[in-house]
């Protein structure tokens, strides 16, 4: 079938089976490999976009779902050249080692910082607590979300 | 804390040379790898734990549309390769041939268009089993009943491997015969765990039937050392081999073996004539790939009422599943257990360990920690703690009264191992300085009288790592040493070739701080190589902490190399004795005139240019190094944990936790901060909820992230660090490794916290994994003092 959805601002089509998952029609059908598969069991979150704004975890999500809808992947973070604060603030707090969970970590940081531009600790643990990071502990990730939440008008690399 | 605005030229906080792809999405996986006409490959893995395979039928399979073939262990056996070598010297089965030894085991690999028609092919293939008795219990795997597993090895008639002992038994009897003398056992088991990198293990092979050459990018910790074995096993020329390690999503031990999928996709890229993608899925990850630890120790400590500890000794029963794959040393079959004795003098240490073989799954890598240093680290630490109940002795006060004194280095333990450097007693003081250690008992006691469950862990652990010196070390007969080469361009850029690569530790980062540190050359004009046994000189790779004890001497000493022909070069430009130079970072000058000298990016394009060079200095500006190293290397640390424990769920909370380590030089240490964290939450987590378990027909119970539990934000504190910087004497930079002591020294921590917590219920010792049924059992079970 064919899936017609947005992805990072711009119109995308594909043929995909049905049965397709979200992530592959990503990273298969659309070769945006930025967003990764971790799990089968949505436990993870390193497959996780934003979809219309919202955090889905695009392995328990067939493509077919997102029929005509926006999708934001990693890719998309960065606009003309700018990078979102939330990718600046993992750089800054050192809020990755692999690198795997980061896309995933990323887009929620974003989802959350539009909907509470200023989250506590324990606002920020609860956002992040569907995805597993196994290097860094997420004491960074906390603080690198902070850090975007401080920073969110001056990114400038 | 922001490190935006330092540029060290050198050692020092500064970000990461990494980060700029990953936060795009751009890193560059196994699996993003996709390669013109790319075929998929997917593995049938054995539902049973022990069976005979009576038949199996791929004619089904092969009808698919989009299959491109199927292999099974008889396809392999004609040339050779139904069985590989273990790491350990042992053989493991590619595919299946005669029974299936684990559930999971991989019996027929299946190659098809796309990775969805590989997995509907996997259905149609009819394999008939014949049952076998299973053994799960490593305790029972040696009863005269017990069915042999390992019937393929000629002379093997049970479920022996191997007994290894280390110390001197008598000594240690003698001590514990001593009718002065408090002597408390205990039975320790360390579960089984998996490392659980977020990146399943994967492979694509790309076979080149003209040329010859093999390309396989693969989800490896050792690519060297994985070449070589492809050569030796499947007899393909070693220079026609490549083995790439692109960005790895963690690796954490997981990623060291040879695992069946990637010799099937090497198979299957020759048979197919394209290139062939595996990537396992999670369950296949944390089911059939390299476990860690499953080691059920029997530990017994002895001591004099004041609280001197005199001896220690433990005895070992090893699973080690299926087929023996331990990473680790060859003479070494139970890894560096035998540090044992941790950080503390003793007068007599003895350890037996005996491996045997179980149905379930191959491994004993060293997860997160230097070979069954983790193990080793857990028992001491436990046994320590529960001796100072024992003689009711503030636990903190016990390992200070013990520890080996600072002037006591380089130190020389009952089991042989000379620790390099230390200062214990300061490190030590300084976590219970940073942790309010008099308050928290003060906290402890009020609590108490209150009815509430606060409990104060501690743990003091000393790693062995940096394997290591090669007339003692090799795996599968490689020697542990590892090669760097620098070069400098002529405007003075450079690139550093190593044998070692990042799973996320940030090599490309700090190595390249190392040159900067020794040469004077900005960090960001160093590029990294590593991961490409094509581009890369060979080295045993990355995994026991020795990235930087080795390799980063290895760097250390070929920048040096490259400092010392830029002296030459200086000389002639310079026209004086190389004697009458000096060196300040970046720059040869002349004795007593400062002003006249040359930066080495003036020396590199001198190098490269007309200058006429002293007698037998070549041109250019470049170097290659192997460094073996002396000895390991020991870093330590004190670790203390606070939990809170309700007693009506036995749910475990932790609240803090101080982290006081010395790993000596630091390199970056934003980069050491970030190691340590993420080894403390995958210490927790082994403490409280990691756990692959088993039922008594060998089903594997936790096979998924929903059965085996890994900590999520929720589960972990706000870590506090502190650091104590004792430099190991013998390395380069007197660095020591950092990137597993957190994991090493975290779970005894917290399971002392956890005991400490339970004490008003008489409770002595508690299993990990520490999960709320277990925690609750035992306040059900113990006897309220």
């Amino acid at each position: 079938m064919q899936i017609n959805l947005t992805v990072n601002g711009e119109q995308r089509s594909a043929e995909a089976e049905p049965r397709t998952l979200l992530v592959h029609f990503l990273r298969e059908q659309l070769g945006l490999t930025g967003t990764h598969w971790g799990c089968d069991t949505s436990n993870c979150g390193a497959c996780v976009v934003l979809l219309d704004g919202a955090p889905v975890k695009s392995c328990t999500t067939l493509a077919a779902m997102a029929e005509g809808q926006d999708v934001r992947t990693v890719e998309g973070l960065e606009r003309d050249g700018q990078l979102d604060p939330v990718q600046q603030g993992f750089v800054e707090e050192h809020g990755l080692q692999c690198g795997f969970c980061t896309p995933g970590m990323l887009l929620t940081a974003r989802a959350l910082l539009d909907a509470n531009p200023h989250p506590t600790d324990e606002e920020i643990k609860v956002a992040i607590s569907g995805q597993i990071c196994r290097c860094t502990g997420y004491k960074n990730i906390v603080a690198a979300i902070h850090w975007a939440a401080e920073h969110a008008e001056e990114v400038t690399a | 804390m922001a490190v935006a605005d330092e540029r060290p030229i050198g050692f020092g906080r500064m970000k990461r040379k990494e980060d700029p792809r990953f936060i795009r999405g751009q890193g560059n996986y196994v699996d993003d790898i996709r390669l013109p006409g790319m075929l998929y490959g997917a593995a049938l893995r054995s539902p049973l734990a022990h069976a005979r395979i009576v038949s199996i039928d791929t004619s089904a399979a092969l009808q698919h549309p989009k299959v491109r073939a199927v292999i099974t262990g008889k396809d392999l056996e004609g040339h050779g390769l139904a069985w590989m070598p273990t790491l350990s010297a042992d053989t493991q089965a590619v595919l299946a041939t005669d029974k299936v030894r684990f559930q999971g085991q991989e019996v027929a690999f299946v190659v098809a268009d796309d990775h969805y028609a590989a997995r509907d092919a996997l259905e149609l293939i009819d394999v008939e089993y014949d049952p076998l008795p299973v053994v799960v219990d490593p305790r029972k795997a040696l009863d005269p009943d017990a069915p042999v597993i390992r019937d393929d090895k000629e002379g093997q008639t049970d479920n022996h491997i191997f007994d290894w002992q280390a110390g001197d038994e008598a000594e240690a009897e003698r001590v514990f015969a001593d009718a002065d003398v408090v002597v408390v056992t205990q039975e320790i088991p360390y579960q089984r765990v998996h490392p659980c990198p977020l990146e399943t293990c994967g492979a694509v092979a790309d076979y080149d039937g003209v040329t010859g050459k093999l390309r396989l990018w693969c989800t490896t910790q050792a690519p060297h050392a994985h070449r070589t074995l492809y050569a030796l096993v499947a007899g393909l020329p070693e220079h026609k081999i490549q083995v790439i390690a692109p960005d790895i999503g963690g690796g954490f031990g997981n990623k060291v073996p040879i695992y069946p999928g990637y010799v099937c996709s090497i198979v299957a890229s020759i048979a197919t004539g394209k290139p062939v993608k595996w990537v396992e899925d999670r369950t296949e990850n944390l089911t059939s790939t390299g476990f860690a630890r499953d080691y059920v120790m029997r530990g017994k400590i002895a001591a004099d009422r004041d609280g001197k500890i005199r001896g220690l000794r433990v005895d070992v029963i090893a699973d080690h599943g299926a087929f023996n794959a331990a990473a680790q040393p060859t003479k070494y079959p139970a890894g560096f257990f035998h540090v044992f004795t941790g950080s503390y003098d003793l007068e007599a240490a003895y350890c037996t360990v005996r491996g045997v073989y179980t149905n379930k799954a191959p491994g004993g890598i060293a997860y997160r920690c230097s070979f069954r240093v983790t193990e080793a680290a857990y028992l001491v630490e436990r046994m320590v703690d529960l001796l100072a109940d024992e003689l009711e002795i503030d636990p903190a006060e016990l390992r200070l009264k013990n520890f080996i004194r600072a002037d006591q280095f380089p130190y020389t333990t009952k089991t042989g191992w000379t620790y390099d450097s230390g200062d214990y007693e300061t490190t030590m003081r300084e976590a219970m300085r940073i942790a309010g250690y008099e308050e928290l008992l003060r906290e402890q006691a009020e609590k108490r009288a209150r009815g509430e469950y606060m409990g104060i862990g501690m743990s003091f652990f000393t790693e062995t790592v940096g394997a290591g010196p090669r007339a003692m070390m090799d795996i599968a007969g490689l020697g542990m040493a590892d090669g760097a080469e620098l070069r400098l361009h002529p405007t003075g850029k450079a690139v550093l070739r190593i044998s070692v690569e990042t799973q996320g530790q940030g090599h490309e980062t700090t190595f390249a701080q190392i040159v900067a540190e020794e040469l004077g050359i900005p960090p960001e004009d160093v590029e990294v190589v590593h991961g490409d046994t094509d581009q890369t000189p060979f080295g045993l790779g990355t995994y026991g902490s020795r990235s930087t004890p080795v390799s980063g001497a290895a760097t250390a000493m070929v920048a040096r190399k490259v400092r010392d022909k830029a002296r030459l070069i200086a000389s002639a430009a310079l026209e004086v004795a190389p004697d009458d130079l000096e060196w300040e970072k970046g720059r040869w000058f002349v004795k007593g005139d400062p002003e006249k000298g040359q930066t080495i990016q003036e020396l590199a394009l001198a190098s490269h240019g007309s200058l006429e060079l002293p007698e037998g200095v070549e041109g250019h500006l470049d170097a290659e190094a192997v460094y073996n190293p002396p000895n390991l290397t020991y870093p330590y640390g004190a670790y203390i944990c606070v939990v809170d424990i309700d007693p009506g769920t036995g749910e475990v909370k932790v609240r803090r936790f101080v982290a006081v380590d010395d790993c000596g030089v630091r390199i970056n240490p934003m980069v050491v901060e970030g190691q340590i964290h993420g080894g403390l939450a995958e210490g927790v987590g082994i403490a409280l909820m990691q756990h692959v378990a088993f039922d008594e027909q060998g089903n594997c119970l936790s096979g998924s992230l929903m059965d085996y539990l890994v900590p999520s934000s929720m589960e972990v504190p706000d870590w506090e660090l502190g650091e104590t910087v004792t430099p190991s004497p013998h390395h380069p930079i007197g660095a020591k490794g950092v990137g597993e002591s957190a994991n090493v020294g975290s779970p005894p921590a917290v399971i002392n916290a956890v005991v400490d917590a339970l004490a008003p219920f008489g409770v002595r010792h508690v299993d990990m994994p520490a999960t709320p049924a277990r925690v609750w059992a035992a306040i059900q079970g113990g006897t309220p003092r």
